[in-house]
């Protein structure tokens, strides 16, 4: 739905070849760099785009979710979007004759979700903002959850959000797995990086110099987040 | 009223805060929208019901959220539900009053553009695209927007309509169906504008104190139609001025400390 910063350094690394979305920027800070490059430039290579509104979005997961072939929903009517993505048609209601949106369901081959809790056997827990999570995860063929903690009992309260282990492929305890983004109850979103993003996202040099520091030059999540501490602290730009 | 010295972006955000009437439910986008729906709550409507696109219904933020993900949100809010419930029970399902937006473009017809500027396959500029905005925009019972007023923004025809106003005009809107009633203001830095009953044409009702007539029509893009009688903006007064500057000091400190 909103690719975050972690797509913008997936697409200028030269992993992505097309992406869905509805809403592709930097929250509260402004553009996502490296996505306007490749669409904008094609550059580090020209990617493909479809492109919903975030109800299209939600609903496609949730028919995902619930095996439907489509989502259905009042929207989009009288706008550009439908002239550019061929994916959304319109139907008649058959009892009412009413016109409404159909977008195809998503089926993702995998889902991969950060929550707060599992327990030892793999059930997840998550609250707060939990967005279309749950819908995506149902909706893919696997799914893959890092959690902040993997405690003896989730003590989840009727109705909290719980995936059970079996809906599950692989269950993974990641702590500040979030980063740069919020986990509600654990941390805050490292807005100092979100911002500093924008710095390095901006130029290609910078931004390959960076990808290759923290990301490529790291061997795992641990050693990336004492790369990106070190980052932090000597501001955006000093490294390059 | 006030003789403080205040900017035109400050003009702006209290003007659109005013026109938020106390206990309206009311769907915020970040930016310029949050700060007014903030401001409003802060001031004379205590009792508005803040709705932000992540599911936070009765949001009630000490400090501006960074974005719709903000625990600030979640964690002062009376309900957190999902995505896909609060578009389609909530919005869909007709229970918003008004809809507050900010746009890159719009048209004379109060249609927004966030999407692309130049052509969509080969954008000159590549914006974030619509998000809930296109929903907002036609299921709100009501949509105020509100941008700043230059050539680039106020323009003849938009490069993309991300999200509707009154479309062609007249009773386009009705005629595609769409349930809300359309946006009724568009706040500017100069200025109200307001659809015309029957054409739905925005029309030039209010200017801000300082502003005259000549400058908003040479900052609109299309010939601008100026009501015959036109209202003066009050001033910001100093205890709208303070409440925003604190409101303002109190979320740059905040997220400062976010490092």
């Amino acid at each position: 739905m909103t690719p975050d910063l972690i797509y913008d350094q997936l697409i200028g690394a030269g992993c992505v070849k097309k992406i869905i979305f509805s809403w592709g920027g930097n929250p509260g800070v402004g553009s996502l760099h490296r996505l306007r490059d490749a669409v904008e430039n094609g550059w580090p290579h020209p990617i493909e785009i479809e492109e919903h509104a975030h109800a299209g979005m939600a609903a496609a997961y949730s028919a995902g979710a619930a095996n439907l072939p489509f989502g259905l929903l009042r929207g989009y009517i009288g706008t550009d979007l439908v002239k550019y993505n061929q994916r959304i048609k319109f139907i008649n209601c058959p009892f009412t004759g009413v016109k409404l949106a159909a977008i195809p369901a998503h089926r993702p081959d995998v889902t991969i979700i950060h929550a707060q809790k599992a327990d030892r056997k793999g059930n997840v827990l998550m609250w707060g903002v939990v967005g279309v999570q749950k819908e995506a995860v149902l909706a893919a063929k696997r799914a893959i959850v890092t959690v902040e903690e993997i405690v003896d009992d989730l003590n989840a309260p009727p109705n909290s959000v719980v995936l059970p282990s079996w809906v599950l492929s692989a269950v993974c305890e990641v702590k500040g797995g979030a980063f740069p983004s919020y986990a509600q109850g654990y941390y805050q979103r490292d807005n100092a990086f979100y911002k500093a993003w924008d710095v390095v996202a901006r130029d290609r040099e910078t931004f390959k110099a960076w990808i290759d520091r923290h990301v490529l030059g790291t061997k795992d999540f641990a050693e990336f987040k004492r790369s990106i501490a070190s980052f932090n602290n000597e501001g955006a730009t000093s490294h390059v | 009223m006030s003789d403080a010295a205040y900017t035109a972006d400050e003009m702006m955000t209290i003007q659109a805060a005013r026109m938020i009437r106390n206990g309206v439910t009311l769907f915020v986008g970040i930016g310029l929208p949050s700060a007014a729906a903030n401001l409003a709550r802060l001031t004379h409507a205590p009792d508005t019901v803040l709705i932000y696109e992540s599911g936070t219904i009765g949001a009630k933020p000490t400090v501006l959220p960074l974005s719709i993900g903000d625990g600030e949100l979640s964690e002062t809010a009376d309900a957190v539900v999902s995505i896909p419930e609060i578009f389609s029970y909530w919005l869909q399902g007709g229970r918003i009053g008004l809809g507050f937006l900010g746009a890159a473009q719009i048209d004379k017809f109060a249609n927004i553009n966030s999407t692309v500027i130049g052509d969509y396959n080969k954008p000159k500029v590549r914006l974030p695209g619509s998000g809930g905005a296109q929903e907002i925009a036609g299921f709100c019972a009501e949509v105020m927007i509100t941008l700043r007023h230059n050539n680039r923004a106020f323009v003849k025809k938009l490069d993309f309509l991300t999200s509707g106003g009154y479309f062609e005009g007249g009773d386009s809107r009705q005629k595609l169906g769409l349930p809300g009633k359309g946006p009724t203001n568009v706040i500017t830095d100069l200025g109200i504008l307001t659809p015309d009953p029957v054409t739905k044409e925005l029309t030039l009702t209010s200017l801000h104190p300082g502003v005259t007539v000549e400058q908003v029509v040479a900052a609109t893009g299309w010939p601008l139609k100026v009501a015959a009688k036109l209202d003066s903006t009050a001033a910001p007064t100093s205890a709208e001025l303070s409440v925003l500057r604190d409101l303002n000091e109190r979320t740059a400190r905040a997220h400062a400390g976010q490092a």
